[in-house]
C-alpha cells in the first residue's frame, strides 16, 4: 500500500519537477517564459503522435523533447530577436499550444497509447523498501534526478552556468563583458522548451497514456510557480515538486476514502485543493520581500536590445 | 542574415495604427496554410470562416453576444496592463460574477420585480471585484506575484461554479441535469432589437469602453495608470500610489469581468449551468492586446476575436473541421501583434553580411 502510494506520488510528481527545473534554467538567464503551459501540452501531444505512429515510446519521449523545444523557439524569437513583451508573449504561447495541441490531438482521442516501460536496475531495485519505488522506475524518472543533479552542477559549478547566471542579474554587464547575451538566452529558452515537452510526454507516454485534450491541468502553472517557491534552486524544485505531487495524489486517495466510508466531501473541493496550495505556499514564500528581492534574477522578464 | 532592432527617437504612429491590422493579415496568411494542410481549399475556408457569419441578421447578433464579454473584460484588463498589473484570472472573475449575481434569481425564483435586474447587475460587479481583490490583496500585504494567483484562483472558481449546479443548486425538478432552473422573465437582461437574441451586454460593455477611454485619455487617474506602468519610481515621484494602483486596477476589471459573467448568464444563458464560457476571460486578454491596450481599438478588436468563435462553428459545420481552429485562430492573431508592436518603437534591419554590419555601426 505504502509502495503504490510512493510510486503514485512520483509519477504525478516527475513532470511538475522536469518542467520546473527548465524554467528555472530560463528564468536564471533573465527570461520569464509564461507559456510553460503551452510548451507541455505541445510536448505531450508531439510524444503521443510519434509514439502511436513509429510504436516506440523512446522515439516518443524524443517527439515531446523536439516538440516543446521548437514551440519554445517561437517564443525565443519573438521576445529575444523582436523583443516583445515576455509576459504577453508567454500567455499568446499557452493559448496558441492549447489550441494547436487540440488540433493535432484530434486524430488520436480515444486512441490506446503506448505506455513507457519501466527500466529495472538489478541489484540496487532489491533493496528493501524503497529499492523497488526507485529503481525500477522509467527512464523519463531517471532523466528527471539527473536533471535535478546535472542543473546544479552547471549553475553553480561551471563557468557556462556562472555567466548565465550573470546574464539573469545583470545583462547590460554581461553584455560589457562581452558575453554573448542574446544567444545564451536563446539556448535557456532552448532547454527550458524540451524540458517542458519532456514533461508532456511523461504525462501522455506514463501518467496517462493516451491523448486527452488540455490533460496538463494547469500543471505548466504550477511547474512556474515551484520555480518561485524553489528560489530558484534545484534541488529545492525537487523537494517541491515532491510536496506538490503528494498534495495532488493524496486529494486523489481521499476522494477514493470519502467515497468508500460514505463521507460527504464534495469532490470539486478536493480537486481545488492543488490549487489551494500552490497559492498558500506562494504567500509563504513571497511574503518576505527582502529574500525574494535576493533570490529573484534581477533582470527577470526585463526587454535587453544589444547596443552596438 | 540577422535581424538588428534600432530604436526610433519616436515612437511611429504610422506603424501603431498599421501594427494591428499587419498582424490581422498575416493570421489570414497562416490561417490559409494552416486550411491547405488540412486538405481544404485555403480561400473557400477562409470566407466561410470570416466572411459567411457576417452575411445573415442572426449571425450579427451572435457575433455581437459574443463581442460583449470579450470587450467587457478586455477594456478592463488594459487598465491593469498599462498599469502593470498582470490579470490573468479574468475568466475565474467571470465565472463568479456570474455566480454571485445569479444569487438572486436562483434562490427567489418567485421573485417578480422590475428591481431584480439590477440588482443582479450589481451583486456580479461585487462577486467579481472581490475575487480580483483576492490577488490583489496578496500582491499588495505579501509580494506575492499576481499573474500565478490569480490564474489558480480560475480553477478555483470553476470548481466552485461546477460543485454549486451539481449540487446545491441544481434543478429538483430539472431530470438531473446539472443546471439551474431558468431564470424568472424579470431577471432576463432584455434584447436590444427584436430582430434577434443580442442583449444589454453589448451595450454595456461600449459604454464601459467609452468611459474607459475618457478615463485614460482625460483624466488624472487614467495618467496616474500610465505613469505608474511605465515607471513605479516615477510615478512615486509625483506622489502615486503604486499600492492603490494595484487596488483600484484589479477591482476595476474585476468588476468589469464580473458584470460580463451575469450579463452572459442572465442575457444569453438563461439558467446556470457548469460551463459558461467558452474561454472568454482569457481570449480578452489577446482582445486587449490587439486593440493595442486602447478601450477604442478594443471594441474594433472584441469584434475581430467573437468572429473567431463565429468563424469556428461556421467551420466546424461546412468543413468538418473542429471548432479548436477557432483557439489556433486566437493563439496566431495574439503572436503576430506582439510581433508587429516591435515596428512601433524600433526599425528593423535585415543584415545579411558581417560588413554590412559594421557598416551599421559607423
Amino acid at each position: 500500500m505504502f509502495e503504490a502510494i510512493l510510486l503514485t506520488v512520483i509519477t504525478a510528481s516527475t513532470p511538475l519537477v522536469i518542467a520546473a527545473l527548465g524554467e528555472l534554467v530560463t528564468e536564471r538567464s533573465g527570461v520569464l517564459n509564461l507559456g510553460v503551459e503551452g510548451m507541455m501540452i505541445m510536448g505531450a501531444v508531439a510524444a503521443f503522435a510519434t509514439a502511436q505512429l513509429t510504436g516506440s515510446a523512446y522515439l516518443g519521449i524524443l517527439g515531446g523533447i523536439v516538440g516543446g523545444g521548437i514551440f519554445s523557439l517561437l517564443f525565443g524569437f519573438l521576445t529575444l530577436t523582436l523583443v516583445a513583451n515576455q509576459v504577453a508573449t508567454g500567455l499568446a504561447l499557452t493559448i496558441l499550444g492549447l489550441g494547436l495541441s487540440g488540433q493535432i490531438g484530434e486524430a488520436f482521442v480515444g486512441m490506446p497509447g503506448v505506455r513507457l516501460q519501466p527500466i529495472v536496475i538489478p541489484l540496487l531495485s532489491d533493496i528493501p523498501f524503497f529499492g523497488r519505488v526507485l529503481f525500477s522506475q522509467d527512464l523519463i524518472f531517471y532523466m528527471s534526478v539527473a536533471l535535478v543533479f546535472g542543473i546544479s552542477w552547471f549553475l553553480f559549478k561551471s563557468r557556462a552556468g556562472l555567466k548565465m547566471r550573470a546574464i539573469g542579474d545583470s545583462h547590460g554587464s554581461a553584455h560589457a563583458l562581452g558575453i554573448n547575451v542574446v544567444r545564451t538566452r536563446y539556448l535557456a529558452v532552448l532547454f527550458g522548451g524540451a524540458c517542458a515537452g519532456l514533461a508532456g510526454a511523461q504525462l501522455s507516454l506514463v501518467y496517462t497514456p493516451q491523448w486527452v485534450e488540455n490533460m496538463t491541468a494547469g500543471r505548466g502553472w504550477i511547474a512556474l510557480a515551484l520555480v518561485v517557491f524553489a528560489s530558484w534552486r534545484p534541488l529545492r524544485v525537487l523537494a517541491g515538486g515532491y510536496l506538490f505531487g503528494a498534495v495532488g495524489i493524496g486529494q486523489l486517495h481521499a476522494q477514493l476514502l470519502a467515497q468508500s466510508g460514505g463521507i460527504a466531501i464534495p469532490s470539486q473541493l478536493l480537486s481545488a485543493l492543488p490549487y489551494v496550495a500552490t497559492i498558500v505556499v506562494l504567500i509563504i514564500i513571497s511574503h518576505n520581500r527582502r529574500t525574494t528581492l535576493i533570490n529573484t534574477p534581477a533582470s527577470l522578464g526585463k526587454p535587453f536590445v544589444p547596443d552596438r | 542574415m540577422r535581424i538588428e532592432l534600432q530604436k526610433r527617437a519616436n515612437t511611429s504612429v504610422l506603424f501603431s495604427i498599421l501594427s494591428p491590422l499587419l498582424a490581422l493579415a498575416l493570421t489570414l496568411i497562416a490561417g490559409a496554410i494552416m486550411f491547405g494542410l488540412l486538405g481544404k481549399s485555403p480561400l473557400n475556408s477562409l470566407y466561410i470562416y470570416f466572411v459567411e457569419p457576417l452575411l445573415d441578421v442572426w449571425s450579427l447578433h451572435e457575433l455581437a453576444i459574443k463581442a460583449a464579454p470579450l470587450i467587457l473584460i478586455a477594456v478592463g484588463l488594459s487598465v491593469c496592463f498599462r498599469s502593470n498589473n498582470w490579470n490573468i484570472g479574468a475568466e475565474g472573475q467571470f465565472t463568479i460574477g456570474a455566480i454571485t449575481g445569479s444569487i438572486l434569481p436562483v434562490l427567489n425564483p418567485e421573485w417578480h420585480s422590475p428591481l431584480i435586474l439590477p440588482l443582479m447587475l450589481v451583486m456580479g460587479m461585487i462577486g467579481g471585484a472581490l475575487y480580483a481583490g483576492i490577488p490583489a490583496l496578496l500582491k499588495t500585504r505579501f509580494n506575492t506575484n499576481e499573474i500565478l494567483t490569480s490564474l489558480m484562483l480560475v480553477y478555483i472558481a470553476q470548481l466552485f461554479l461546477d460543485w454549486l449546479v451539481r449540487g446545491p443548486w441544481r434543478d429538483p425538478q430539472g431530470y438531473n441535469f446539472p443546471q439551474t432552473k431558468s431564470f424568472q422573465p424579470e431577471a432576463v437582461l432584455p434584447e436590444i432589437l427584436d430582430s434577434g437574441r443580442a442583449h444589454l451586454g453589448i451595450v454595456f460593455a461600449l459604454i464601459a469602453a467609452l468611459a474607459l477611454w475618457f478615463m485614460m485619455r482625460f483624466m488624472l487617474k487614467g495618467f496616474q495608470v500610465s505613469v505608474l506602468g511605465q515607471s513605479e519610481r516615477a510615478g512615486r515621484f509625483a506622489g502615486f500610489s503604486a499600492t492603490k494602483m494595484v487596488w483600484f486596477s484589479m477591482l476595476l476589471s474585476g468588476a468589469l469581468a464580473g458584470l460580463a459573467g451575469i450579463s452572459e448568464v442572465s442575457g444569453s444563458i438563461g439558467h446556470v449551468q457548469p460551463v459558461i464560457s467558452p474561454g472568454y476571460g482569457f481570449t480578452a486578454i489577446i482582445v486587449a492586446f490587439l486593440g493595442r491596450l486602447n478601450p477604442l481599438g478594443i471594441i474594433a478588436s472584441g469584434f475581430v476575436l467573437a468572429l473567431t468563435y463565429l468563424g469556428g462553428e461556421a467551420a466546424q459545420l461546412s468543413l468538418g473541421i473542429s471548432d479548436k481552429v477557432s483557439r489556433v485562430f486566437q493563439g496566431l492573431i495574439l503572436f503576430f501583434v506582439l510581433s508587429c508592436d516591435t515596428l512601433i518603437h524600433y526599425r528593423i534591419r535585415l543584415i545579411f553580411n558581417p560588413s554590412s554590419a559594421q557598416e551599421g555601426k559607423s
